[in-house]
């Protein structure tokens, strides 16, 4: 093949481009950094725009007023700057702002290890903003996923005017790797839906069997009004009770009710296994690793990789465990995207390997695990 | 020019508040510049200043405290044609003061309009970063601990271009207005003014005291020449127009067999300033030359110019899974700290692992075989080792072949660099040459 040699940082900036991406803003944080330092290359050269901010507030907040002003924009930082990203991350979704915001994770808590991968950080990407409400969060394998799925990121918050995170690890962020991006499946680029009823535009008003507001941008011919204050469809505060549930009902089910249609996947092995290795991430990798040695030592397994990781892709997840005696979940962390599947799958058997040492998950641990419970 | 205020939506600021003041000298002002109300974006901050942008016809954009210049600066980079201007009260000024520095830094086409009153009205009079020690505030005695800013003296040492104040209650107050919207860059106005519902409560201020106090500061008169400089945004679009166009992610397409052997893993253990990376990242275009799959991670100390560097290279026929390497089948061992950081590793080396080791670093036992090079001997510096070890590796068609790798150097390198590059090589595949023949 003919191939490029990238880091999934590296590949998540190309993927920004080749979805349309116009304005990227950034504050350098370890493993993040080179997103933007790849975005500084690629975007100003192409006509759009990237800036430095003085802060992950500022540098958030400016994607946040470019995305007003209808540009495609995406951030990205890790897990000490998502915390300071949290009320611009609020206002993205309760006033409907499209955005990519990448999380490159890294060995927390706090600043803890710079250098150090993990996936602490996938709960807190769902939790993490004022009112609770959903978000989407993907979770790419390697280079060609941070390139395809940041390509789905944008179109998906283009579509569903919301956050869309990509929870990355250091280990694929800063990992090199060989890759054809040209021979990746790519998908087709979508805009937001504009506003072309006649006026009065209402901002947040959703036309009939939609749960998305049309789009204007601030700046355009009709005036367009954005607050982060609990606001009617016409953009201005409001107390009305039967509104405001209306409101956030729609915040979350237009989210919530659509996850089939962006649930992304791979399944490897046969689909009768008995054990079902569920993981996302970089330790994907590590279970394909652990699913041949289990095989070539004479065990069976199938291994479900969730590309998807919020909303949880339910439908998806009960169709590949349904006929598994026995669920492994693996990730980078003490436990948090097992408490999901612990929810779903409530009733089926589930062991659970957990890691956070700043250490990739080996493929023998998990190995063993299949192999001998 | 027609007002902008929005009929539906009458202020609603308690009697006597100068904020009421400030909504019609702001009207007035857009009247004066005759602004056609779809150019302008009003950003507003929290606080009772941030029911501004409902008070108008205009686009509007409300967020969170102190962050209102950030959305303003997105907003006005994408769309340069819009006039932007910002309020804020001083609340907002002090939990934003970092985006209140940076923005007097950048000097970007935006306004900010500080609708000073001294304390926080919204949430109970406590006191903010104006509020004088004297006065009796929400925040019990802790306003008398601590010095007042002047704003327009910050902005100034910040690098504002135009910082001015006035009495939100004085005449010229539109006018005030006006001026600093015209002005090409970031200009900030200090809008002095009186909060009933809050301050005057229990302390003393009236119209005339302001404009006493306002008369005796220093500054605060608009344009402050030596901050005058182009506008960001011009300047921003001036260095962009002018960029080369990037160059596309080099493609190495597969014109060589590639050696024997499934997965193969080499690790680099070496020091800053040895090229460690580079290196790594050659094996992996050469083996790439071969249309084999690599992954490379790297480890450094972050003070870059010191301490050990690192890479570790997996080379395959097929998708790479887990990239960690326990038994690599080639090891570089060319500085001591390199070593030092990966001394536990040794142990578990298989007895086929080669060890190309420099003179002059002490391993830890290990099953591995190993093979010394004497860089000083072959006349290989110190930043040169990695590349003539990666050669010795290639002489013993280990991993990637002498042809591999030198295509890789044509794709890393050109001109007196490759020259240099393939002399090193040279030394390398010598010595690498002679080990392996028996
Ligand atoms: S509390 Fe103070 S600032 Fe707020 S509306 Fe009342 S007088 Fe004006």
């Amino acid at each position: 093949m003919t191939a490029s040699f990238m880091e999934g940082n590296e590949a998540i900036a190309h993927g920004a481009m080749a979805a349309g991406c116009r304005f990227f803003a950034g504050y350098p944080i370890t493993p993040a950094t080179t997103i933007f330092q790849s975005m500084l290359t690629l975007l100003p050269p192409a006509g759009g725009i990237c800036l430095q901010g003085e802060d992950e507030i500022a540098s958030i907040g400016f994607c946040l007023g470019a995305s007003m002003a209808g540009l495609k924009a995406m951030t990205a930082t890790s897990g000490p700057g998502i915390s300071l990203y949290s009320e611009q991350i609020s206002f993205a979704i309760g006033s409907e702002i499209p955005i990519v915001i990448v999380d490159v994770q890294r060995l927390g808590p706090s600043t803890g290890s710079a250098t150090r991968g993990a996936d602490g950080d996938i709960q807190f990407l769902r939790w993490g903003n004022s009112g609770g409400l959903p978000v989407i969060a993907l979770a790419p394998v390697n280079p060609a996923d941070c390139f395809v799925l940041t390509m789905a990121a944008f179109n998906l918050a283009e579509t569903y005017r919301c956050p869309v995170f990509i929870a990355s690890n250091k280990e694929i962020g800063m990992t090199r790797e060989s890759v054809d991006l040209r021979s990746l499946p790519q998908p087709e680029i979508v805009e937001r839906r504009g506003f072309a009823g006649p006026p009065p535009y209402r901002p947040f008003a959703v036309a009939d069997g939609r749960d998305v507001p049309d789009f204007l941008p601030i700046g355009a011919d009709i005036l367009v009004r954005q607050t982060s204050s609990t606001h009617g469809p016409d953009g201005y505060i409001t107390t009305d009770a039967v509104q405001i549930a209306a409101a956030q009902q729609r915040l979350d089910r237009k989210l919530r009710s659509a996850v089939d249609t962006f649930t992304y996947w791979e399944f490897y092995g046969p689909p009768d296994a008995d054990t079902l290795v569920i993981t996302y991430g970089v330790s994907a990798r590590a279970a394909r690793s652990a699913v041949d040695a289990a095989r070539a030592a004479g065990t069976t397994a199938s291994l479900l990789v969730l590309k998807t990781l919020w909303p949880v892709p339910e439908a998806l997840i009960r169709e590949k465990a349904a006929g598994a005696g026995r669920i492994v979940v693996v990730e980078m962390n003490l436990g948090q995207y097992v408490r999901e599947i612990r929810r779903v799958l409530g009733n089926q058997h589930i062991d659970f390997i957990g890691q956070m040492d700043g250490r990739l998950i080996h493929p023998e641990t998990i190995e063993e695990v299949i192999c001998h419970g | 020019m027609d007002s902008l205020i929005n009929d539906s939506r009458p202020p609603v600021f308690c009697p006597g508040c100068t904020h009421e003041r400030v909504v019609h000298g702001l009207d007035k002002a857009f009247a004066l510049l005759g602004l056609p109300a779809n150019r302008i974006a009003l950003v507003s901050d929290i606080g009772c200043s941030g029911l501004f942008d409902t008070f108008f016809n205009t686009h509007a954009m409300h967020g969170l405290h102190g962050r209102a210049l950030t959305y303003a600066t997105g907003l006005k980079m994408a769309r340069p044609e819009l006039t932007v201007v910002v309020t804020m009260g001083d609340g907002g000024l002090g939990i934003g003061g970092a985006h209140l520095l940076a923005a007097c830094r950048r000097n970007l086409d935006l306004t900010l309009l500080v609708l000073n009153n001294f304390n926080f009205g919204m949430t109970g009079g406590q006191c903010s970063v104006t509020t004088p020690p004297e006065a009796q505030a929400g925040s019990s005695f802790l306003n008398r601990l601590e010095k007042p800013m002047d704003l327009c003296r910050l902005v100034e040492a910040a690098g504002a271009p135009y910082a001015a104040r006035c009495s939100g209650l004085s005449k010229g107050l539109a006018e005030n207005i006006r001026a600093a919207i015209a002005f090409e860059g970031f200009s900030v106005l200090d809008i002095w003014g009186i909060c009933p519902g809050r301050y005057t409560r229990k302390n003393r201020l009236t119209p005339k005291m302001i404009d006493e106090n306002l008369a005796d500061m220093p500054g605060g008169q608009g344009v402050i020449a030596e901050n005058r400089r182009p506008e960001y945004g011009r300047s921003y679009a001036r260095q962009q127009a002018e960029l080369p166009p990037t160059k596309p992610p080099l493609e190495v397409p597969p014109e060589f067999t590639p050696l024997a052997g499934k997965r193969q893993e080499l690790v680099i253990l070496g020091s800053a300033g040895q090229r460690i990376i580079t290196a790594g990242e050659i094996v992996g275009l050469a083996a790439m030359t071969a249309g084999l799959q690599v992954t490379q991670k790297n480890e450094y100390n972050i003070t870059v110019l010191r301490g050990p560097s690192i890479s570790e290279v997996i080379v395959s026929d097929e998708a790479i899974g887990y990239t960690g390497i326990e038994t690599p089948d080639v090891v570089l061992a060319l500085a001591q700290e390199g070593v030092d950081r990966r001394r536990a590793a040794f142990a578990h080396f298989g007895e086929n692992t080669l060890v190309l080791a420099a003179a002059d670093v002490t391993l830890p036992e290990s099953p591995a075989r190993v093979h010394t090079i004497d860089f000083k001997a072959l006349g290989v510096r110190p930043p040169d080792r990695a590349l003539a070890a990666v050669a010795a590796v290639a002489a013993r068609e280990r991993i990637i072949s002498p042809p591999m790798l030198d295509r890789a150097l044509e794709y890393r390198f050109a001109g007196k660099v490759l020259e240099s590059a393939r002399a090193t090589v040279k030394k390398g595949l010598e010595e690498g040459r002679k080990d392996a023949k028996p």
